[in-house]
């Protein structure tokens, strides 16, 4: 049995050029006097939660089911991730019960998808206006307040490096797409994601399980994501407030569209659209920018802009999995 | 023959009971998880509940025998009814529609600016701020059509990135163009651009109307059932008698609403209520009475079959996205143009939240124009219990968003329905 080799050049050619312009951009920023570093850094504290996102919604999308509550699932693990590390006394300890919530979501989700053959675009905007609103009521009743600030000791500890200091878990989720890009096009079980995906029935003749396949997919798709909306309480902004992800869970879905659904390009994407909003929030405190207030606004519009540009005009039409967004009815 | 009525209205209903009973049993569903939640975090559910009804103003000890409250849950529902025609028209064209939210902050923008800093004539005003604020809301909802359409971008990505650059682009809008007397709020709408708030109406104006109306169902039933018009099935006359009893119905009530709201301070339901049934009636009579709604429908139940049919698939997407589009401003406009502020808070406090619910809305009215009316004032019932939730049980009126999170939920099981009817049948 040969494993499909995906070769794409339009697609590396694309993600070469952006990195390459972002390499090109570090040198001009230096020259402008905006700290390069401080936009790395940023960069990469932004692409970290979009990357985790993004990876576990890749191998959802691949095994053939598109959830789009990953904004919902933000909101939610960003409080249950503090709540968690409140009441275990350790940041890592918040994250794993983000990342368990995360992974009850997905769980209801798969079970609703693919056992009740629900739709999955409403039932993943359902989670989203769930989230939306359960978010402030939870902060209401735990904290009878509409913003918390994490204490310094449930955070979890950052680590010195050339750049300034950085979140390991920037480290484990470029791990974590790495890991996945190769479980999913050089192993057994991405094989079988793939299959679900693309033709389940053949994958059904073989005497594997559709819908558990799809679960596993879920479930860890959700954990995923939990993780990432526990970074953003614990990792990284050390507070929760409404609105806390403001719509990244979406960016992180057109990080998958950009990507083509490889969890390798969908770190890349992560990364550009990191650069991007770190980029314009650094232009924004800027002496020089003090000068036109109005203009911090339009820089809040860019890290939603580009997103939109990027996937008009370099993707286009671009086959997803057959059997996507269906879900599989066994004769 | 009158004996068969019954029979014949009994089958009639039971063959379009299905959907109703969906969106009954996702509402239960709904409020069932709401008093679940309560209970968890200790609250007594039981409080809960009532407090959520006397959002509807059922309570005949409320103020003006809860009419008051009624007239409320009618403020809030008619954004919710238009963003819900939005999502609804595009899933008849088998889009995922869910730009309403950026149409609505547009389309209260290009309202709040031709209100507050134009002088028109009088009642030219009003229509001039409509029009404008429903063409903004169609060209905000260009873009994801054309990259749709051009580029096949899909439509919840381009929609999305859309809400939050309209966003900040009428944030931006807000404080450096359109502010007025005050910096975070915009300028005040001209009393000529104002949409009449009810409470006009006086008694005698409704002894008059409910004469009217009652002279006119007599007529239609003598019409119907005293006259040979045999061509006219059972069915026919039940629907078009029950169609007449409920505009009169509803104007009834609104009369009745009117009178009361008179006596009222900060009452914020205005006659733009009006426009957006007649919007909603419009759309449906557009998709189920013309070709080109019958055009949008086809390529949304079986667009194969309509490539075949030499259907443009583009164009009825366009036009789906347009027709949304004038719907959402029109929410904008109803949003930014109401007492008491007459204008909109820059961090847009005022529009943030109707596009998303608006998707529940058409959810649970069955994504048909007419439906989305009730299923509305539901959904506004339950937005304005929040207030009684955070006054009587001191929980965040936000919960009301989990409830209708929820209830979404529930919606996009076709299969709850069935599972349970299956399993009472094994019970039995």
């Amino acid at each position: 049995m040969t494993i499909a080799r995906i070769h794409i050049p339009r697609r590396v050619l694309v993600f070469t050029i952006c990195l390459v312009v972002i390499v090109v951009l570090f040198y001009l920023l230096e020259h402008v006097g905006i700290s390069t570093k401080e936009v790395a850094r940023g960069a990469l504290f932004v692409m970290t939660p979009l990357t985790l996102a993004a990876v576990g919604e890749c191998i959802n999308e691949k095994a053939g089911l598109v959830n789009i509550g990953l904004e919902g699932i933000f909101l939610l693990t960003a409080i249950f991730g503090v709540y968690g590390a409140v009441h275990l006394g350790s940041g890592y300890g918040g994250l794993l019960v983000g990342s368990l919530v995360g992974a009850i979501i997905g769980f209801i989700f798969g079970i609703v998808s693919v056992y009740g053959r629900a739709n999955q675009v409403v039932m993943g905007m359902g989670i989203n206006v769930f989230a939306g609103g359960m978010l402030l009521f939870l902060m209401m009743t735990i904290w009878h307040a509409t913003s918390y600030e994490v204490r310094p000791e449930f955070m979890i500890s950052k680590i010195s490096t050339p750049l300034g200091l950085l979140s390991p878990i920037i480290f484990v989720a470029i791990a974590i797409a790495i890991l996945f890009h190769i479980i999913l096009h050089r192993t057994f079980l991405g094989i079988k994601i793939r299959a679900a995906g693309e033709k389940p029935e053949a994958v059904d003749v073989a005497g594997k399980r559709v819908d558990r396949i799809r679960m596993f997919t879920c479930i860890l798709g959700g954990a995923l994501a939990g993780l990432g909306g526990a970074f953003f309480s614990l990792g990284w902004l050390g507070t929760v407030v409404k609105d806390i992800s403001a719509g990244r869970g979406y960016i992180a879905l057109a990080c998958v569209v950009f990507a083509g659904l490889e969890p390798l390009f969908a770190l890349a994407a992560a990364f550009i659209f990191g650069f991007v909003e770190a980029l314009a929030s650094t232009v924004g405190i800027m002496p020089a920018a003090h000068a036109f207030p109005f203009l911090g606004y339009f820089l809040l519009m860019v890290p939603y802009i580009v997103p939109l540009v990027v996937v008009a005009i370099f993707i286009g039409r671009r086959p997803f999995p057959k059997a996507s967004g269906r879900p599989y009815i066994r004769e | 023959m009158i004996s068969k009525v019954p029979s014949a209205l009994l089958s009639y209903l039971r063959g379009n009971m299905r959907p109703l009973v969906e969106s009954a049993f996702a509402i239960f569903v709904g409020l069932v998880v709401g008093g679940l939640i309560l209970l968890v975090l200790h609250y007594n559910p039981i409080d809960g509940y009532v407090s959520m009804f006397k959002g509807f103003g059922i309570f005949i000890e409320q103020r003006n025998f809860g009419l008051t409250e009624f007239a409320y849950a009618l403020a809030f529902a008619t954004p919710y009814m238009l963003t819900a025609l939005t999502f609804a028209v595009g899933m008849r064209a088998g889009l995922f529609n869910i730009g309403a939210e950026g149409q609505v902050y547009i389309g209260g923008a290009a309202a709040a600016w031709i209100a507050g800093h134009f002088a028109l004539p009088v009642g030219f005003h009003v229509f001039a701020v409509t029009i404008i604020a429903m063409l903004a809301g169609a060209l905000w909802a260009l873009v994801p059509a054309l990259l749709k359409i051009r580029r096949g971008v899909h439509e919840v990505i381009s929609a999305i990135m859309l809400n939050w650059i309209a966003y900040y682009l009428v944030m931006y809008l807000a404080i450096y163009h359109l502010s007025g007397k005050y910096a975070h709020i915009t300028a005040e709408a001209l009393p000529t651009a104002r949409y009449e708030v009810l409470g006009m109406v006086g008694r005698i104006d409704l002894i008059a109307m409910i004469s009217v109306i009652l002279a006119v169902c007599l007529g239609v039933y003598i019409l119907l059932w005293r006259t040979r018009v045999s061509h006219i099935g059972f069915i026919q006359r039940w629907r078009m008698m029950l169609f007449g009893l409920i505009v009169g119905g509803s104007y009834v009530a609104f009369a009745y609403v009117n009178q009361h709201f008179g006596k009222l301070m900060g009452g914020n339901l205005t006659t733009v209520i009006y426009v957006a049934i007649a919007l909603c009636v419009g759309v449906y009579v557009f998709l189920w009475r013309m070709y080109p709604g019958y055009e949008i429908r086809l390529v949304g139940d079986n667009p194969d079959a309509a490539r075949y049919a030499g259907i443009s698939i583009s164009r009825a997407i366009l036009l789906s996205f347009i027709i949304g589009g004038l719907a959402a401003g029109l929410a904008g406009a109803s949003l930014a143009i109401r007492p008491t502020n007459w204008g909109f808070n820059s961090t847009l406090g005022d529009f943030v939240g109707y596009g998303f619910v608006g998707i529940g809305v058409a959810l649970v009215g069955r994504n048909h124009p007419i439906g989305i009316i009730p299923s509305a004032i539901f959904f506004g019932g339950l937005e304005n219990s929040g207030r009684y939730l955070e006054a009587d049980l001191g929980v965040s009126s936000e919960l009301v968003g989990g409830i209708q999170g929820i209830i979404i939920m529930a919606m996009a099981l076709p299969l709850l329905v069935l599972l349970l009817a299956r399993l009472r049948r094994k019970a039995k």
